[in-house]
């Protein structure tokens, strides 16, 4: 059985997406299979229009600008685009939380095609119970 | 170094850690054995992380070369 590995989205900053991208990637860089649930913020981000404008996380502080003006300088591939390619290399499946999406009216055609399916958390933990590990971020 | 002449070259300078890595992963499911890839990269955490990578991935590196302002990741696909 291909081992795998769980990331629960929660927080919708631009950074911790990008955290949970790039784990992603190296999970699937050593031949892990990733599933992931987006809820929440995160969730938010992942809409086609109407996403919150993305911010960092309040750890960044007074740097939050210099970082973003960096980023954008280096051309720093988003995070969904790093989910985008990597969905290509290994097995990336992206879920949508139903509870948060049924609270806020948001159908998975909202949803960036990414977002293969939109289940329940139980579904989700069920599928993460023998993942090798499973991050909230 | 000079005669062996690669294959297929991921020109990934610029791009940021995990990147280059994962532009070398795809170029390696798309190559037949015996293909040589040359990956060239200027972010230090895939000067690490591919060849680990080749290694661990039963492959072989053919090296790693300090070029000017980046520097040059060989692997041959041998599996």
């Amino acid at each position: 059985m291909v081992e795998k590995i769980s990331i629960i989205l929660f927080s919708g900053a631009m950074d911790k997406l990008m955290a949970g991208a790039i784990i992603a990637s190296g999970a699937v860089a050593n031949g892990l299979d990733v599933n992931i649930f987006t809820t929440f913020w995160s969730l938010l981000q992942f809409k086609k229009s109407g996403a919150p404008k993305p911010t960092l996380s309040p750890d960044a502080g007074n740097m939050a600008d210099l970082v973003m003006k960096t980023m954008k300088e280096k051309k720093v591939p988003s995070w969904l685009d790093t989910l985008k390619q990597i969905s290509e290399i290994g097995n990336v499946t992206i879920y949508g939380c139903a509870m948060f999406a049924d609270l806020m009216g948001i159908k998975k055609e909202d949803l960036d095609p990414i977002v293969k399916d939109v289940i329940g958390v139980s579904q989700f933990v069920d599928m993460s119970k023998d993942a090798k590990m499973t991050l909230f971020l | 170094m000079d005669e062996i002449k690669p294959t297929k070259v991921v020109d990934a300078r610029r791009s940021f850690c995990p990147g280059p890595l994962m532009e070398m992963i795809k170029a390696y499911k798309n190559s037949k054995v015996g293909d040589v890839i040359s990956v060239y990269s200027s972010d230090t955490g895939t000067k690490k992380d591919a060849p680990e990578w080749i290694k661990k991935s039963g492959n072989e590196l053919v090296g790693v070369f300090d070029r000017n302002g980046y520097f040059e990741i060989v692997m041959r696909k041998t599996k």
